[in-house]
């Protein structure tokens, strides 16, 4: 038996940061699982980028619920992928991305996302990239302002195998 | 085979009970078992002879059906009326839950596939909790869904096997007779201890 589930890489911010990104990703794993725990001080949005790729091949459909009501939204055609909701919020965010078979060249990629504000709203979100490419780099972004000092995202990989 | 232990028993006389680490094995953490990938359509993936070493159980899995339908999961070979389950599903529109009691085919999960587009899978993450607790039923829960640029969904589920055996095997396919799985659906199985 092999263990797996292991850390790639891990970045703390030690100043406010608009773009966080992971680059030359090992091509060892089966899926990769990014968790993020961050803050910010500024109602924003921020989303990920495949492969630095800004062509308009990224779909979502979410789930959310705010406290009274649940709603589910659907984006389509874009060039990049929410992670949280378009209303965008301040204060303490977490999420758990799992990117599956990421290194497959004959399937689109797909993603399933755990989004948390405990402020605000908790979601889950499916996502697609409509690309066959293998992904060697991720990155997360603000649409504006940054996440804060002391933000974390963790990089972890997953190996599937036979024991 | 990696060593995981070693008695100093036998090289150092009178002294037993001694252990040399071998600095490679470890007792915690998440595991590889199994994997399946599909080669061609298929009606199920089963995974037999689960070994009984692990506390939880994951499946990890990329999915496509012939028709958009639902993944039923079995333990054990058991199709009696032993399971239940309940969902909650975004369909990028509307909102939805949905609860089964007593099914007879098995867990009964929501939402797989993208026949629509040949590269689009669907993909879910099931853990299943405390898999060979013979003092207790078995509890899933997951997160599963599918996205196809203007079509699919997402879930959340939970369910239950009214059963106290120990899970040796875990059967998925589709809910619906004639329905299979396509060309590079892949499952893979994990144990996760401590």
């Amino acid at each position: 038996m092999a263990a797996t589930y292991t850390p790639i890489a891990s970045i703390t911010l030690g100043t406010a940061t608009a773009t966080v990104t992971f680059s030359s990703i090992p091509q060892t794993y089966t899926d990769l699982i990014l968790v993020g725990s961050l803050n910010t001080t500024a109602s924003l949005d921020y989303s990920f980028r495949l492969n630095s790729d800004t062509t308009a091949i990224y779909s979502t459909t979410r789930l959310t619920g705010n406290g009274s009501a649940a709603s589910s939204a659907r984006l389509t055609n874009y060039t990049l992928g929410y992670i949280n909701a378009l209303s965008g919020a301040t204060g303490q965010h977490s999420f758990i991305f799992n990117l599956m078979n990421y290194t497959n060249t004959t399937t689109y990629k797909s993603a399933l996302v755990r989004y948390d504000n405990s402020a605000t709203e908790t979601m889950v979100r499916v996502h697609l990239y409509r690309s066959t490419s293998a992904i060697s780099t991720i990155s997360i972004q603000t649409d504006s302002s940054t996440f804060v000092t002391g933000s974390t995202f963790n990089l972890y990989g997953i190996q599937a195998g036979n024991a | 085979m990696a060593i995981t232990s070693l008695s100093t028993s036998s090289l150092v006389s009178g002294v037993k009970r001694r252990r040399v680490w071998d600095q490679l094995a470890t007792t915690d953490g998440f595991f590889q078992i199994a994997t399946t990938t599909l080669a061609s359509t298929a009606a199920s993936i089963e995974f037999t002879s689960i070994p009984q070493t692990y506390t939880h159980l994951q499946i990890r899995g990329i999915l496509r059906s012939s028709s958009i339908d639902a993944v039923k999961i079995q333990f054990n070979s058991d199709t009696g009326s032993n399971y239940s389950y309940h969902y909650l599903y975004g369909n990028g529109s509307a909102v939805g839950s949905s609860a089964g009691t007593s099914t007879s085919s098995g867990a009964g999960l929501w939402s797989m596939g993208a026949p629509n587009a040949t590269s689009t899978f669907g993909i879910c993450i099931y853990d299943i909790l405390d898999y060979r607790d013979t003092n207790k039923y078995k509890t899933i829960r997951g997160l599963d869904g599918f996205d196809a640029n203007g079509s699919g969904g997402v879930e959340i589920i939970s369910s239950n096997w009214r059963s106290t055996s120990a899970i040796t095997s875990v059967k998925l396919s589709p809910n619906t007779g004639g329905v299979t799985f396509q060309q590079y659906s892949s499952f893979a199985l994990y144990g996760t201890k401590g």
